[in-house]
């Protein structure tokens, strides 16, 4: 690697799946956010339950940063005591889903239309009032996006998303990042 | 046996090995402190400022490489010692600090000196823990020490509600822990070693560039060795100071903002860097871009995060300094790396360094009537015959020590590093001092740092700690002062300390002896009769207050563009801003 190389332009910021599993105690979240806004580091995303052991917590995280960034979020995500492994997903085949819970304005004259577009995403209208529709839905990115900007001309009175949650395809198992001496702890 | 929270805790610095605690008590550890002044082998310094408590146990640490430990009590008491903690975080110096806190049901109620101790410190600990269950108090011990002397070392906060400390449980103590996430990496890649080491065979221009890391692995001989089998030069970071003798011949001192000349024109122009538990600071690479650009790079580190952080390796290796130059040390000799055949082999590079030292050496202009700072560390040295602990403050004085006190064993140069902590010096050399009572520990400091943290003088006294502070006044912030100078069109913004406390006075205030020198020829039987006195002493030497510290690498400048002296256009305290100080005229305070 030349010297050059190491220092990249800003273009070659990519987005980012980190999968975190860690130690279920309080503060841990704390320290996993700060080590992020210690370094001026972004976070789009972030999605926090327990795991099938009680014990531990999955943390998935959306960020975005060129490779650089990324090497340094991953060792120092490593770094804290409570965080057991680290997986950037976007270096293997993975599975992402995101809800959203959509509250679009219906006049009388855009409630079919609504029904319509929900039909086509395969959203699900979870909740009405004379004025409005609560849509739920489940699916990629793209999707959850798509199906916004198509409710968008009917007036969405409120948006609300889980952040992404994502998990390795196949035989590769979420848990298991692939150990380079680069990762170990210190 | 049932025993009590502070029972287990006094229990648990005992098999931990403590033998001193740096603190100040407090409402919520009143119970601790109880127990702790019936341990007989524990002994308590009290100190007069909690920041005092954090140094001197970061100093202790330094000297010995085990923990120091810290016990202060809640809110103001935490929040005194946070200095401390990033100190020690930043320069990687393993510590156990306990707070106390309120009591697990006033928690979150604005009691009465409640703080967030745990929230507050977890930027600048390598680790934290409230305590909430007394049950778990023996195994939180355990687990503080070990991993604030693990790894890469590291300061860590044990928070302790009061009703912790008076609850009941059964003690047991841990022989082994095991933590599911941390396991720090010890041995490195035995492939990027072999690596490194046929990259070393063959390489033209090589340097060693030593940091902080090597001295808490114990690799001073290793590197020792390294440098002597391969005959590569070695150059040491603030941090690494004492590593390697810097006064071998293969020792080319500091390198940086204030490193050598030829040493940071051999960085340049290298073509490999060993880097050796150090982490490429902004200090030490000027701008980075410009930074060795011939340069492929060996980076030895047990902290991944410091491995292509700033800078980039084509050979990261993960691992203790030690374990690993253990390693690459038997396969050189088994590559025939020799230090006869080796010699031959760098003499053309060798003798290019010893060309760029002979044209810009490290030098400054003696005067008779006014002290320079750099004749007085040039005496203390050759006076000390470089057997002491040295620890510094922040500033002008601490690049001098760095320059000229050329130390030759590790965990004898105690400064402040990464944070760069004015009032440092002097708590660090009371906790060094305590650690070794029989060795000559020096404070050189300056009268804008030693303020910060002079209330310690009565602890030195108190404990009959014989600590030789070298105080280098020249009434200025002079770091300050120079880049205002340099950058600042000579305007001395708040760079003037006015007025000035009399030292000499302020010492015997203290019970501590104060000495005077003011002229050239006062500093000799000063230093000398400071050094013979068998408590503690304030040397207060008046220095040039103009005095510049070169070479100087500017900020965000490249590392083989250094300024060597004033440049002719220096045009000093001209442009308003406060008055020159003036030169003090008279007598010394001489011994009698």
């Amino acid at each position: 690697m030349r010297v050059r190389e190491f220092f990249q332009p800003d273009d070659q910021r990519m987005e980012h799946i980190i999968s975190i599993l860690v130690e279920n105690k309080f503060g841990v979240l704390a320290r996993v956010a700060g080590l992020f806004s210690a370094r001026g580091y972004n976070i789009e995303s972030l999605s926090v339950a327990a795991t099938l052991d009680p014990t531990t917590s999955r943390i998935t995280i959306v960020t975005v940063g060129d490779d650089r960034i990324i090497e340094q979020i991953m060792k120092q995500l490593n770094k804290v005591i409570e965080v057991l492994e680290v997986v950037d997903l976007t270096e293997t085949h993975f599975l992402d889903r995101e809800t959203a819970l959509i509250k679009v304005h219906t006049k009388p004259e855009h409630r079919e239309e609504a029904v319509r577009i929900a039909d086509i995403f395969r959203a699900k209208i979870v909740d009405s009032s004379l004025t409005t529709y609560t849509i739920e839905i489940t699916g990629d990115v793209d999707k959850v996006e798509a199906l916004i900007n198509m409710l968008k001309p009917l007036g969405i009175r409120e948006l609300i998303r889980t952040g992404r949650i994502a998990i390795a395809r196949e035989t590769t198992r979420t848990a298991s990042p692939r150990r380079e001496p680069a990762l170990l702890k210190s | 046996m049932r025993k009590s929270g502070a029972e287990i805790f006094c229990e648990s610095l005992r098999r931990e090995g403590v033998k001193t605690v740096f603190g100040l008590p407090g409402g919520v550890v009143l119970k601790l402190f109880d127990v702790l002044c019936q341990q007989k082998d524990i002994e308590l310094v009290l100190t007069r400022h909690e920041q005092g408590a954090a140094h001197m146990a970061e100093g202790y640490a330094k000297a010995t490489g085990k923990a120091g430990v810290v016990l202060v009590t809640s809110g103001p008491g935490m929040t005194n010692i946070v200095t401390g903690l990033a100190d020690a975080y930043m320069d990687s110096v393993p510590l156990v600090a306990f707070t106390g806190q309120v009591s697990t049901d006033l928690i979150g109620n604005d009691a009465f000196q409640e703080a967030d101790n745990v929230g507050i410190s977890r930027p600048c600990t390598k680790h934290n823990v409230l305590v909430k269950d007394v049950n778990d108090l023996a195994q939180t011990i355990k687990e503080a020490f070990y991993i604030a002397t693990s790894g890469r070392p590291g300061p860590v906060l044990v928070d302790i509600p009061k009703d912790v400390s008076i609850a009941k449980a059964e003690f047991r103590y841990p022989d082994k822990i095991s933590l599911r996430g941390y396991s720090p990496s010890m041995g490195g890649s035995k492939q990027h070693i072999r690596q490194a080491a046929e990259e070393i065979m063959k390489a033209k221009k090589p340097m060693i560039y030593v940091g902080g890391g090597a001295i808490f692995s114990n690799a001073a001989d290793d590197i020792r060795e390294l440098a002597e089998i391969t005959q590569i030069p070695v150059t040491m970071t603030l941090m690494g100071l004492g590593s390697f003798p810097g006064t071998h011949p293969l020792s080319l001192g500091m390198l940086g903002m204030h490193g050598g000349y030829w040493t940071n024109m051999a960085m340049h122009h290298s073509d490999l860097l060993i880097a050796v538990g150090a982490r490429f600071d902004d200090r030490v690479t000027g701008k980075l871009s410009e930074f060795c650009p011939e340069a492929r790079v060996i980076h030895i580190d047990i902290d991944p995060t410091s491995i292509k952080k700033t800078f980039h390796a084509h050979i990261p290796i993960v691992g203790d300094v030690k374990a690993v130059l253990r390693q690459m040390n038997v396969m050189l000799r088994s590559m025939d790396g020799n230090p006869v055949k080796m010699r031959a082999y760098r003499a053309p590079w060798l003798k290019q360094i010893a060309e760029w030292q002979a044209a810009h050496p490290l030098s400054y202009k003696q005067d008779d009537k006014i002290i320079k700072p750099q004749f007085v560390i040039e005496k203390l040295f050759e006076l000390t015959k470089h057997e002491a602990i040295v620890t510094t403050d922040v500033g002008q004085h601490q690049m001098f020590a760095a320059q000229y006190f050329k130390g030759t064993k590790p965990r004898t140069w105690l400064t402040s590093g990464g944070l760069g902590t004015m009032g440092f010096g002097f708590p660090a050399a009371i906790g060094a001092q305590k650690a070794f009572p029989e060795k000559l520990v020096l404070c050189i400091t300056s009268e804008g740092s030693f303020q910060m943290n002079l209330q310690e003088l009565v602890t030195a006294a108190e404990h009959k700690l014989p600590v030789k502070i070298v105080l280098l006044n020249n009434g200025v912030h002079g770091m300050v002062r120079q880049w205002q100078d340099l950058f600042y069109e000579g305007r001395y913004s708040a760079s003037i300390l006015g007025k000035m406390p009399d030292f000499v006075k302020l010492a015997d205030a203290y019970s501590v002896k104060g000495l005077r020198a003011l002229k050239p020829s006062e500093v000799e039987p000063v230093l000398k009769a400071g050094l013979k006195h068998k408590g503690p002493v304030l040397m207060d030497i008046h220095t040039d207050p103009f005095e510049n510290c070169y070479p100087m690498i500017p900020a965000g400048g490249a590392q083989h563009e250094m300024m060597l002296e004033d440049p002719p256009e220096l045009n000093r305290g001209k442009k308003g801003g406060a008055q020159k100080r003036k030169v003090d005229e008279g007598e010394g305070v001489l011994p009698a």
